[in-house]
């Protein structure tokens, strides 16, 4: 199978000025099927912009998006509802479709907040509320799903949890992600492509290669490829607490 | 049937209420309150152009109220200001120009505070028929669109993400908030006609937990505020309009005790 044919969306130079300054410029990047392209970059640096670009929120662009899916969940950063909408989780998983109930309790299982079905979703934690997020996004499912940072609040074992879910959903559901992440960890063991943002593109690739580059290291400092060593050497030894290195067997 | 006036006010209340409690709730969600307002006020000049050119009045309301919707897009993409400055600009200018019209249309007898707060006396058999018909075309069209226009309340990023259209929905309510202000203005009257959308709408708010059940309420709240307003109007000889909307107030009023209730409940 051609790789053109599992293109999901293309970005192709892709940027947006607003009152004559670049939020973000030249971004080019394609999600297929079945593969998580991440987004890292410090605060400001485009990514939920670039995210928003490819979903085909603004209107006025630079360069081209091309969209090859209708089926699209979305997780953006954030959301809030109004006290004056009486909202509660159920009526908030058939927003933008409708969906028989077990769909519903599947999702809702898989994310781990069945029990919050029939609540106010003015009256969710913060972590709560993202794996309702979370849960919505991937009840439709779709072909490709746009994550803008899903575990923010979530607790720690919660977050590991969530995150092994998104690689599951990518390989069962075959769907592509576009995800957003300011957890290194997670995005240099669980992605297929990453692209580092800061104002434009700084550099894109596997995450070794990115992990390797210079100007990524210049931006999240000499600690945040050492992360990714650890990935890379954990197969054939282990770290002692003593912080001598043994050989695996 | 329709011989007595009374009953004719009933059947173009009825027919009002239960347009108006769908809407008002989306007025409430997206903080049209104003928005609404401005295209009341903007009635004044369809009605006067209605009578110098013989029109009938709905329909030159709906088509004026249209036009300041636009004129409204318009002047905020164009200027600075802000909203409710453009929006206290367009409802005040278009009142003020209506009254201008009128004192020149002096060969016709104006009945103003009955344009103002709705007249019961006013209602034909034809109001009927354009409320019933149009109301019934509005709720249609409001459940076609009511997908988009929801999930865009909720979250317009949302909703424009997942492919839902949610410029396209708006706009159309925009159409649809004229309209039932065209077909409302005889009964409730241009200044108070906002206060039909919001107030049941928001005494629903106080004792719903979702959004279905805010609209049933809001026009339950709607439909009793008339029957009510109407049956008082009607004893004490008081403007339909005022009364109507005082109904409502008062349901809203019971709806906050409801609210204390509750509250005490939880402690």
């Amino acid at each position: 199978m051609s790789s053109e044919n599992n293109i999901l969306v293309k970005l192709k130079n892709a940027g947006i000025r607003q009152n004559d300054k670049w939020l973000v410029q030249g971004v080019s990047l394609e999600v297929e099927k079945g593969k998580i392209v991440t987004l890292i970059g410090p605060n400001g640096s485009g990514k939920s912009t670039t995210a928003k670009i490819a979903l085909g929120i603004y209107k006025k662009i630079e360069g081209n998006v091309e969209k090859f899916t209708d089926k699209i969940g979305y997780v953006p950063q954030k959301i809030s509802v109004d006290w004056t909408l009486p909202l509660r989780v159920h009526d908030f998983m058939v927003l933008t479709e409708n969906l028989k109930d077990e769909e519903i309790n599947k999702a809702l299982t898989l994310t781990g907040v069945l029990n919050l079905k029939n609540k106010n979703l003015g009256n969710l934690s913060g972590g709560e509320f993202q794996r309702v997020l979370l849960a919505r996004a991937i009840s439709k499912k779709p072909e490709l799903l746009v994550l803008d940072e899903p575990v923010q609040g979530v607790d720690f074992t919660g977050e590991i949890a969530l995150y092994k879910l998104i690689k599951e959903i990518s390989d069962k559901l075959n769907c592509g992600i576009l995800l957003i992440s300011h957890d290194l960890h997670t995005v240099m063991s669980a992605t297929d492509h990453v692209v580092c943002l800061n104002g434009h593109v700084c550099c894109s690739g596997s995450p070794i290669d990115v992990a390797k580059n210079n100007e990524y290291k210049a931006l999240f400092g000499e600690q945040a490829s050492q992360i990714l060593s650890r990935y890379e050497h954990k197969h054939d030894h282990v770290h002692s607490n003593d912080g001598s290195i043994k050989q695996k067997n | 049937m329709f011989d007595d006036f009374f009953i004719r006010a009933l059947f173009a209340g009825i027919g009002v209420a239960f347009v108006t409690g769908p809407l008002g709730c989306f007025v409430i969600w997206r903080r049209l309150s104003y928005f609404g307002d401005t295209l009341a006020h903007s009635a004044l000049l369809g009605v006067t152009i209605a009578y110098s050119l013989e029109f009938n009045i709905a329909f030159s309301v709906f088509i004026t109220s249209s036009l300041i919707a636009l004129i409204l897009v318009q002047l905020q993409n164009k200027t600075n200001l802000p909203g409710d400055a453009l929006l206290g600009l367009l409802a005040h200018s278009s009142l003020a120009v209506g009254l201008v019209v009128i004192g020149f249309l002096t060969f016709i007898r104006f009945d103003i505070m009955g344009l103002l707060f709705g007249d019961i006396l006013a209602v034909t058999v034809n109001d009927i028929y354009i409320i019933w018909f149009g109301g019934a075309l509005i709720l249609l069209i409001l459940k076609l669109i009511w997908k988009p226009l929801f999930a865009s309340t909720v979250n317009y990023e949302l909703a424009e993400a997942e492919g839902l259209n949610p410029d396209r929905a708006k706009a159309i309510f925009t159409i649809l908030m004229a309209a039932i202000i065209a077909i409302s203005i005889k009964m409730v009257g241009l200044l108070l006609i906002t206060g039909m959308l919001i107030i049941p709408a928001a005494m629903a708010r106080n004792i719903s937990d979702s959004p279905l059940k805010m609209v049933t309420y809001s026009i339950i709240g709607g439909l009793l505020s008339v029957l009510i307003g109407l049956f008082s109007s009607l004893e004490f000889n008081t403007p339909s309009g005022p009364s109507i909307v005082a109904a409502a107030l008062f349901l809203f009023i019971l709806s906050l005790l409801k609210i204390k209730q509750t509250i005490k409940l939880k402690n």
